[in-house]
């Protein structure tokens, strides 16, 4: 069924709008935020999904005040920022590369920040605002370390993946170099790092998040156009008047941003950035990048993921990370049987 | 790695010119030449220096001298760098030519997050604390994550993206499970984050054969399946007007790569850069046709994995690296460098 509608105005602009697009979007959005409201409520003092709602909008007690406004709200904000980054780092990863699997996981990026974060914890003993530092500077350093390497004459899709893998492999093994030095105790908060956790997230996370994002999320969005044009090859796009170049490096360092940042601040999730462009685009089902749903639906991902950890070992027992690395198997086989039954693979 | 590969190089179907046919088999030569040296060397070298003479000494005339002591200790490490060498390259060449993905390497399949999430459960819950003990929970992690892998992947009628896509799915299931186990179980952590870089340092004789057999049959089997997968990388169709056993190569090879992978792993822990990387390179030189891919492979595989352990002794004295760690360190960039280049990064 076509679903395009074609909005014109008298001065003879017209906009295209895909309408079960912008419907998914719009549900996510609810998902992410009931799925919110839902996590504030969780926990050893439960409250009741109205009574947070009510609070959140300031006309609750001074109790539920303190314990949704300083204690539980950072938390799930940090969760459905981090989630929004991830997803639309991930759509930007896989459209840029052109490959359903050029995710910051797949390329190095959640390993350079894992690096960064370890050199802090194990090296320096660092307290969670420099962790935050190193895994921010060792993501963005591993991010433009891979783009240089796989420049020549312009960035292939392929070879950034191929060098990606091999910048993961080094990277990874110094991190494992380091958790052999480091003493247990650092070893296991560096473990839990590299799970993944929203755990004793507070405001401090909350405003450069919410700051890039809001830098970000325009410039993005004002060249999705020309990475649209891009799916269909340099060539073409080139012909079409994309300057593919700079749309592919400007894209690509918002994307580097995006994820780490997100990573330095819940530590590098596993799946969200790979699954959520990809489920975003099968329930849009429109061709293209898909970054507003994919924002979207990693938003929700990882809040809801977060709730079901929660909800599954009891409050901070496991972090995450763990939780989104299963349901990461999980939707994989989902995939792997209806692709089988679909007679696509 | 699941990435959309350009098409494949036909193997060649005529035989090569007699000429290269001898630079190759020169080749050949010059490689076991160069792994002869660098297990020499792997004795020699270490926190005591051996001096060749009495290397030969501890090897061939043993009389329990302090250097043929030495040279005892450094035998069975050495050996088994060898053997778990050979092993990863081998089960490197057969997955990239079975899933028809120059990128594959062992762990795609799952079997090193089989291994790793077998070690950690026998850590936690059935309290085996020694290396040898661990060997047979890591073999048998390897090879129900292998068969698990070969049966979701639709067993008779598996393909290569199913196989991947299965192996993938179970690795990042077991991964979430080894993280939580890890973050609950200190003592688990204290001996997993040792085990998970891959070491050689606890190579004793027991373990070696504990694994042998293994290792024996899967290179055996590698070897002889070398022309059938010849075959299969000309893909299904003409693979099947070939006259080739499309299943049974398949099932064949990957018995052959989970066994020599899951025993290697289990032997010194997940080295994973070996498999992807050495028959890469050996590609390049030797071109598709896998008859000379895998000796390469074999002969190849463990001079890197020998000489990262050496390396590993040497640059951080009086302790030492893993041999995971400085084989990903040397090997990362070698692989950059060779993806630069135009001719391997299109194969």
């Amino acid at each position: 069924m076509k679903t395009n509608r074609v909005i014109r105005t008298p001065g003879g602009l017209s906009l295209g709008l895909d309408v079960r697009a912008v419907t998914v979007v719009v549900l996510l959005l609810l998902v992410a935020l009931a799925a919110g409201v839902v996590l504030i409520g969780t926990g050893d003092f439960p409250i009741s999904a109205g009574d947070v709602v009510k609070t959140l909008l300031g006309n609750g007690n001074a109790g539920q005040e303190f314990i949704v406004n300083e204690l539980r709200l950072p938390r799930v904000l940090v969760g459905l920022l981090v989630g929004a980054s991830l997803g639309l780092g991930g759509a930007l990863f896989q459209a840029v590369t052109r490959n359903p699997l050029g995710s910051p996981d797949v390329l190095g990026l959640g390993q350079g920040a894992t690096a960064g974060a370890l050199v802090m914890i194990v090296l320096f003993s660092g307290n969670a605002a420099q962790v935050t530092v190193g895994a921010l500077v060792g993501g963005l350093v591993t991010g433009l370390a891979i783009y240089l390497l796989a420049w020549k004459r312009g960035v292939h899709g392929y070879r950034l993946v191929l060098v990606g893998i091999g910048v993961s492999a080094i990277v990874t093994a110094i991190n494992g170099y380091l958790l052999t030095v480091s003493d247990i105790v650092d070893a296991a908060r560096a473990v839990v790092w590299m799970t993944g956790s929203l755990n004793g997230r507070d405001w401090d996370q909350v405003w450069p998040l919410l700051g890039l994002c809001a830098v970000l999320l325009p410039l993005v969005l004002a060249n999705a156009r020309g990475l649209r044009m891009m799916e269909m090859g340099d060539d073409v796009s080139n012909a079409l008047g994309v300057r593919v170049e700079r749309v592919r490096a400007l894209l690509m360092v918002a994307a580097v941003l995006l994820t780490a940042t997100a990573t330095a601040a819940a530590g590098p999730v596993s799946f969200v950035a790979l699954t959520a462009p990809q489920l975003a685009r099968r329930l849009t089902r429109s061709p293209g990048p898909n970054l507003l749903p994919s924002l979207c639906m990693g938003a929700a991902l990882l809040v809801t993921a977060d709730w079901a950890s929660q909800r599954a070992f009891g409050a901070d027992q496991l972090p995450v990370g763990v939780v989104t690395g299963v349901l990461g198997g999980v939707y994989l086989l989902w995939l792997l049987v209806t692709e089988r039954r679909a007679g696509r693979i | 790695m699941l990435v959309d590969s350009p098409p494949e190089q036909r193997a060649e179907t005529a035989p090569a010119p007699p000429t290269r046919r001898a630079v190759r088999a020169l080749g050949l030569l010059l490689s076991a030449a160069i792994l002869v040296l660098v297990a020499l060397a792997s004795i020699a070298i270490g926190a005591k220096a051996l001096t060749p003479d009495q290397v030969w000494h501890g090897l061939f005339h043993d009389t329990g001298t302090y250097g043929d002591v030495v040279v005892d200790e450094r035998l069975a490490r050495t050996v088994l760098g060898l053997l778990a060498g050979a092993a990863l390259g081998l089960s490197g060449a057969v997955l990239q030519a079975l899933t028809r993905n120059p990128l594959a390497d062992p762990g795609l399949l799952g079997i090193n997050a089989g291994a790793s999430a077998a070690v950690v459960t026998a850590l936690t819950y059935f309290g085996v604390t020694s290396p040898s003990g661990y060997v047979w929970f890591a073999f048998g992690g390897a090879a129900a994550v292998g068969a698990l892998v070969w049966f979701l992947g639709g067993s008779r009628g598996a393909t290569p993206v199913r196989l991947a896509l299965a192996g993938t799915a179970i690795s990042a299931a077991l991964y979430g499970y080894l993280q939580a186990v890890m973050i609950m179980d200190d003592a688990a952590l204290g001996k997993m984050r040792f085990w998970t870089v891959g070491s050689l340092a606890s190579a004793t004789n027991s373990t070696i054969v504990q694994v042998l057999p293994f290792l024996a049959a899967g290179t055996l089997l590698a070897l002889v399946l070398a022309r059938p997968l010849n075959a299969v990388a000309m893909g299904d169709d003409t693979a099947r007007a070939l006259g080739a056993n499309l299943n049974r190569t398949r099932a064949l090879a990957m018995l052959a790569a989970t066994v020599l992978c899951g025993a290697a792993t289990a032997a010194c822990g997940p080295i994973v850069f070996v498999g992807l990387m050495v028959p890469h390179v050996v590609r390049s030189f030797t071109g598709p046709d896998l008859r000379w891919i895998l000796p390469y492979a074999t002969a190849l595989s463990p001079v890197l994995l020998l000489g990262a352990d050496v390396i590993g002794r040497v640059v951080a004295r009086p302790s030492e690296l893993q041999v995971g760690i400085v084989t990903a360190i040397i090997g990362g960039p070698v692989f950059i460098f060779l993806v630069r280049r135009r001719r391997t990064a299109q194969l």
